[in-house]
């Protein structure tokens, strides 16, 4: 804890430096995280954008350090968290950050809930456990019995269903997952991840799997929860219209490595990395004519044998010799605009 | 849908095949016959052991439904006498092999590496060996005794068990619910014992209706070598084993307690079948 106090007030509150995961596997090894670099602060909310297999969601994992090791390694790098390295941390003090400073959401939310058990309890399990660290949550001081904790877990658990907006929360407390519809079953996910008041939200595509009504009401809900709380958010997705609905910051990931981030205005209004630029022109409008929605040619590269230097540079327009004789770092076009980009630098300092 | 209806499905469920419904009524009438049995015979003093010299050997009459043996004993009273032996018998061997199988399984299936290995090497090597040759020598060792040769069978019980549970949690421990429930905070008890294992119940609970019969059938194999329970108290398998001398002219005496074991064997199996069609829809036919 000493090391929390030395670094004072400059803290982040997360802070990935260059972080290095590779991933044994028959072929060999995947070098699937290639030097990520990460800041939030508090109150912000991040989207982490790219596309299916990027490394998006170990890096989410890697945060709450739920990857298993092995098959992965991590190589370098560090992950701080309120200035602590997680990634140096004893699991017993792990289990205390999860749930109650760093909250998760998964994508699918037909899996996410153990079908066997009650809804209500599943939620009032996250609380018991969290009223064992930070009694105060659920409104108990440090004596209270297991049996009192109990009760205020179970009582807190319907409030927080409430505050989700599940109608008759206390009775739909006693019903079983298949009860609940994708949606409501989300709501549930949402209010478990928040039981804790973290300081951290992961969400990994909270709303990739409903429909679109359902997804800007679920968008709406959690980042009214969040603001009204302060938590900070990372929002891993591949959906730009939701981080554009939501984020106050992107970060767009190729290949293991954030390519560019800042403010999504920024990033999204005036992408400077190629990589940002293909994605966004690859979105499809209402209005578009039948067969010509854009494409990115090309496939995400190999991540055992990735190419030399930059990772996009095999898929890049703009590609030069200069591209592959090392992986660009990320530098700031602005205070917050950061891209990693051989072509952009120079513009920008010349 | 609240408990009732829960019942209900599932007796609707097992209703499907009648052959399970008769699995539960002759299961309910074993245990009925293993609790009440004293009350139930004729003759309940056989059952404790004494004699009647004055009338071996009776053939099936009014009086002696099921006749006497060599000692003038009531058949009928023997053999509702030693349900309770061989029926509680062999339900102790299935909880008790089901209760550390599963543990060992469980730790075995969630940890993983080498504390798999270890244990699972111990349960294959276990299964090199004849369950009723090690459970004979262990009950040899042992002494005679019912508690004994509980033990010495469950000995020789709890690795099924254990295989079964260890694939069984090796399967939902990469449940996405697991993940999410160690992403906010539980810990390894609370994610085995609230969201592994009541998961993985139905087969548990199949297995075991399925296997009471044949532990029973075990219990009656150590009584017939002799291994087992100490006479008088009566015994299946003890008492198949005496009236092997006195075929075919006395079959009365072998007949009807081999029925008992035969009897008991059966209904445990059509309402293991039965139970598996409730909990576990899937493996229908």
């Amino acid at each position: 804890m000493s090391s929390t106090l030395d670094q004072g007030a400059e803290m982040s509150l997360l802070h990935i430096q260059n972080l290095h995961l590779s991933m044994h596997s028959f072929e060999g090894d995947a070098h699937v995280l290639n030097g990520v670099e990460l800041k939030i602060e508090k109150g912000q909310i991040w989207g982490l954008a790219g596309e299916t297999g990027c490394g998006k969601s170990i890096t989410g994992l890697s945060i709450s350090r739920l990857v298993n090791t092995p098959p992965a390694r991590y190589l370098d790098g560090q992950i701080l968290f309120n200035g602590r390295d997680v990634l140096k941390l004893k699991e017993s003090d792990m289990r205390q950050l999860r749930g109650r400073e760093i909250g998760m959401i998964f994508q699918d939310p037909t899996t996410n809930l153990n079908p066997v058990l009650r809804v209500g309890e599943q939620i009032a399990d996250v609380a018991y456990e969290i009223g064992r660290i930070a009694p105060e949550i659920l409104g108990l001081t440090a004596t209270a019995r297991a049996s009192q904790r109990k009760k205020a877990a179970q009582k807190l658990g319907v409030d927080m269903l409430e505050r989700v907006g599940i109608a008759n929360a206390a009775q739909r407390a006693r019903d079983y997952p298949h009860q609940f519809s994708g949606g409501m079953r989300q709501r549930v996910l949402i209010a478990m991840a928040l039981v804790g008041q973290p300081k951290l939200l992961i969400a990994d595509e909270p709303t990739t799997a409903l429909d679109v009504t359902l997804q800007a009401q679920v968008l709406k809900l959690l980042s009214e929860l969040v603001s009204s709380s302060g938590t900070a958010v990372l929002m891993i997705t591949h959906n730009l219209g939701a981080v554009a609905q939501i984020c106050s910051h992107v970060a767009v990931m190729y290949a293991g490595h954030v390519v560019e981030s800042g403010l999504t205005q920024e990033v999204l209004s005036h992408p400077q990395h190629p990589y940002t630029r293909a994605l966004i022109a690859a979105l499809p409008k209402p209005g578009i004519q039948r067969g010509t929605l854009s494409t990115l040619p090309g496939r995400v590269p190999n991540l055992i044998d990735p190419p030399p230097g930059c990772r996009f540079a095999p898929r890049c327009a703009q590609a030069s010799h200069e591209c592959t004789l090392a992986v660009p770092a990320l530098v700031g076009k602005s205070d917050t605009h950061r891209i990693a980009c051989v072509h952009v630098q120079p513009e920008v300092f010349a | 849908m609240n408990e009732s209806q829960a019942w209900a499905r599932a007796y609707y469920r097992l209703r499907q095949n009648w052959l399970s419904l008769v699995g539960l009524v002759l299961v309910v009438f074993l245990l009925v016959v293993a609790l009440a049995g004293n009350q139930l015979a004729p003759y309940p003093e056989h059952i404790s052991g004494s004699v009647d010299t004055a009338m071996r050997f009776q053939a099936p009459s009014s009086a002696h439904w099921m006749g006497t043996n060599e000692m003038g004993q009531d058949v009928l009273s023997l053999v509702l006498g030693g349900a309770r032996i061989s029926l509680f018998g062999g339900l102790a061997v299935v909880v008790l092999a089901a209760v550390v199988g599963t543990m060992v399984g469980a730790v075995a299936g969630y940890f993983g590496g080498w504390t798999d290995e270890v244990l699972m090497r111990l349960a294959d090597l276990k299964l090199t060996l004849p369950g009723l040759i090690l459970a004979m020598a262990v009950a040899a060792a042992l002494g005679a005794g019912t508690m004994n040769m509980v033990l010495a069978i469950s000995l020789s019980w709890w690795p099924g068990f254990a295989r079964l549970v260890r694939g069984e949690v090796i399967s939902k421990r990469e449940e996405v619910y697991v993940l999410a429930a160690r992403a906010l905070g539980a810990g390894s008890v609370r994610i085995m014992w609230r969201h592994i294992l009541p998961n993985i119940l139905s087969p548990i609970i199949v297995k075991m209706s399925l296997d009471v019969g044949f532990a029973v059938l075990t219990v009656a194999s150590l009584g017939f070598v002799g291994i087992g329970v100490k006479p008088p108290t009566p015994e299946w398998g003890l008492m198949l084993s005496t009236a092997r001398g006195f075929l075919p002219d006395y079959w009365w005496t072998a007949i009807f307690p081999g029925l008992a074991i035969f009897l008991t064997v059966l209904s445990f199996n059509l309402l293991g079948d039965g139970l598996r069609d409730v909990l576990d829809p899937r493996s229908r036919r």
